[in-house]
């Protein structure tokens, strides 16, 4: 099959040299082996919606009545009256508090394996962590003493970044 | 089960975007935004071996990937910004008074 | 599932301890500095690093009293390593020093330029005692994310945020390339750590996927290394950034790339080597120095001479493992110290704004400075090569060792280059002594700390021009560590297991 031909043979070579014991580590949910088969469900899926939505608006476009009026022709025909244009430009806060946003935020990305072995560090895993945000909170310490989440503060302060 | 080999195209082609972007893009951030691809082909291609290998490594290191990722986004729009201000432009074009 | 140790011993802080010492210090001027006035001068916080480098000093001093490997096969520390800890230790203490004057000169005040120095230099030492991939990866990023900030520390200067900022795109872009590197590697052999790789690719068979591997991160490391033809960024971010910055980070960081390139070149032992190296040491060789011809500024003329001084030190790295350690660890250090202190007197005599750094500015420096004309004229012949400095003893082993691997090409391409090399270096002393001087303003005094700095780096010098036995012996030491590394592995295989 084609999938068979695309692989590359440099990997099926040095397979064998790899010890296969860490294989045991973890458990592959059994699949069939047949790629195709297994995801045509989803294959269909996207046909039926795709040809649903294509039929539906070719048909209002066929048999719809079409009588532009001032109210119909706005963005949102029962909503809010749109103010001024969209390419307006951001206060340079906002990307102040986005950038230490990802950073605050990416640390919880390895709090996720710490606890899933947290029972078997004990009291070791529990100080490891605290010593974590610890500096995570020099940082933090950092930003706030230099009055980088003022919002109304004014920008000579905030020590351009 | 999918095999490896796509999984490992798609992520050359992810890189190779990334790389095209890199070199053919004006934009500092649009520039940045590719080299942020070019990672993510890496991700994808870090997991698939892991799968092929049942080795853990790989994903590990993808978790580091993604922080230092974010670090390096957070450090460069504070770079990017502070080129703005002293150039009021994105565009490397414009950001020449050092000869290349 | 068997019983692993999880928990690391009180072993494995020792064999990151320099680099705790530098991480503690630098989160200590990160914590003081926002408590401290923003008109006063940060001297407090360059005080605090200068003893944070001194006291990782005394901490690899320590380390290297119990070498092995730490944190489950993540780190070794070996004379290679300390060899390498003690280098990055010492070339921060002397940024540093001569960090005070310009500081003061430029009027910056921010502590954050010594703490991020110190996180740089931490991230350094990680590279060079780290022997998983995953940690030399986390460790590059420490050191390059830190100079990408330090790059744009002028931030009055517009040339300063442009070097900052073109040195971050192309070196994001070098660790995607690393990255990639890194993950074709992983594919070909199954892990991650450099020894495990070694073995795989020592048992015979190499796969296609292994040479792909080691070209992705020698793209990826030649361009933080400014090796060409990944040079273009080095002459910009040079010129723009602050003259003790590009001391640091010509030096520094260079170093560190160095040393996880002889650990993935020799210990990994790469397929491809001696090709590899061959063509970009002459690309870079003959590139940099045509190059530094043109230059009429001296910022840019050293960074083109050490992309050129790259091409030297590659050649190295086909030689033969038992001469070509060895000698590309001598050039490393000959190389840190003269280029510091080349750059430390450079940052001197820029003076506010750094105004002073054309060729032009330089003519007369003979008379109006002696003493400082004369320190820069021993760097410069230190460049060139010229016997009794530690220029001599680095070209001197690095082209023995190329010949003795039969490399008689690229031995006379780097021969050729030399003499290249000398015209334009020569060219500055020239113009230093014999041109008549256009403004004969005095020249400022040197304060203390720079004095320190350059006498160091002065010292350093013509210590490795006249005795370099010790250096070099304690360098071949290292070598059974890179090519034997066959030393008390221990059962676990990196984190797999840890399941």
């Amino acid at each position: 099959m084609c999938a068979q031909c695309l692989t590359l043979f440099a990997l099926n070579s040095s397979l064998e040299c790899f010890p296969n014991s860490v294989a045991n580590y973890i458990d592959l949910a059994p699949m069939p082996d047949n790629y195709f088969v297994r995801y045509l469900p989803l294959l269909i899926h996207f046909l039926v919606a795709v040809g649903f939505a294509s039929v539906v608006v070719t048909l209002s476009w066929l048999i719809g009545y079409r009588r532009p009026s001032r109210a119909k022709m706005s963005p949102y025909e029962c909503g809010m009256t749109p103010i001024g244009d969209t390419q307006s430009r951001f206060s340079v806060k906002f990307y102040l508090v986005g950038m230490l946003f990802i950073l605050f935020d990416v640390e919880a990305v390895f709090l996720y394996p710490w606890a899933v072995i947290l029972r078997k560090l004990k009291m070791f895993g529990f100080w490891e962590m605290f010593v974590y945000i610890a500096i995570f909170l020099v940082g933090f310490f950092y930003i706030w003493k230099k009055g980088a989440l003022d919002w109304a503060a004014p920008s000579a302060k905030r020590g351009e970044v | 089960m999918v095999p490896l080999s796509y999984y490992l195209i798609l992520s050359g082609i992810l890189f190779a975007c990334g790389v095209t972007g890199f070199l053919i893009k004006r934009n500092i951030i649009t520039i940045f935004m590719s080299i942020e691809l070019m990672l993510n082909g890496v991700n994808l291609s870090f997991v698939a071996f892991a799968a092929q290998w049942h080795a853990l490594s790989g994903q590990i290191f993808v978790f580091f990937v993604m922080v230092v990722a974010a670090a390096e986004a957070a450090v460069g729009l504070a770079i990017i910004i502070a080129v703005y201000r002293t150039r009021e432009t994105l565009n490397v074009d414009q950001v020449n008074l050092l000869k290349l | 599932m068997n019983p692993i140790q999880i928990i690391p011993h009180a072993a494995d802080y020792v064999r990151i301890l320099p680099e705790l010492v530098l991480s503690v210090f630098g989160m200590i001027i990160m914590l003081i500095d926002p408590l401290l006035d923003d008109r006063r001068s940060r001297s407090l916080s360059g005080a605090l690093a200068l003893v944070g480098s001194l006291v990782a000093i005394i901490a690899t001093w320590m380390q290297s009293q119990s070498p092995g490997l730490g944190f489950w096969n993540m780190v070794r520390v070996d004379s290679f390593s300390i060899f390498f800890h003690f280098l990055i230790a010492s070339i921060t203490a002397i940024v540093i020093l001569m960090s005070y004057e310009y500081m003061s000169v430029q009027e910056i005040r921010g502590g954050e330029y010594y703490g991020l120095i110190l996180f740089g230099a931490c991230g350094m030492m990680l590279m060079s005692s780290a022997v998983e991939l995953v940690l030399v990866f986390i460790a590059l990023e420490i050191s390059s994310i830190s100079t990408y900030v330090l790059a744009g520390f002028r931030r009055r200067a517009a040339i300063s945020a442009e070097s900052s900022v073109k040195y971050f795109l192309l070196g994001s872009f070098a660790t995607g390339f690393f990255l990639y590197g890194v993950a074709l590697m992983f594919g070909a052999t199954g892990s991650t750590t450099i020894d495990a790789i070694g073995n795989v690719l020592r048992s015979g068979h190499i796969p296609v996927l292994a040479y792909m591997a080691i070209a992705f991160m020698f793209v990826g490391l030649g361009f933080k290394v400014a090796a060409a033809p990944f040079h273009i960024w080095t002459p910009d971010v040079y010129e723009g950034a602050p003259s003790p910055v590009v001391a640091f980070m010509s030096t520094a960081p260079k170093a560190a790339v160095f040393a996880v390139l002889l650990r993935v070149l020799f210990e990994a032992n790469a397929p491809g080597r001696i090709w590899l190296i061959w063509v970009t040491a002459a690309l870079s060789m003959t590139l940099g120095n045509i190059g530094a011809l043109v230059q009429d500024n001296v910022k840019r003329l050293l960074a083109y001479s050490s992309i050129a001084h790259a091409g030297y030190l590659l050649v190295a790295f086909a030689a033969l493992p038992e001469n070509g350690i060895p000698a590309a660890m001598f050039y490393t250090a000959a190389y840190a110290f003269t280029n510091i202190g080349a750059f430390a007197v450079v940052s001197h005599f820029g003076g506010a704004g750094e105004r002073r750094v054309t060729m032009e500015d330089y003519a007369g420096l003979g008379k109006r400075s002696p003493l400082l004309a004369a320190t820069l004229t021993l760097f410069l012949l230190s460049l060139i090569g010229i016997p009794m400095t530690a220029g001599f003893f680095a070209k001197f082993y690095v082209f023995s060792a190329a010949i003795k691997a039969n490399l008689v090409g690229l031995t006379v391409i780097g021969f050729l280059n030399s003499a290249i090399a000398a015209y334009y270096y020569l060219r500055i002393i020239v113009v230093m002594y014999m041109r008549e001087e256009r403004d004969d303003s005095p020249v400022a005094p040197v304060p203390f700390a720079l004095g320190m700095a350059l006498a160091l780096s002065l010292f350093a010098t013509m210590y490795l021009g006249i005795l370099p036995g010790r250096m070099l012996d304690y360098a071949s030491s290292s070598v059974s560590d890179l090519v034997a590394p066959a030393m008390q592995t221990m059962p676990v295989q990196g984190i797999a297991q840890v399941h």
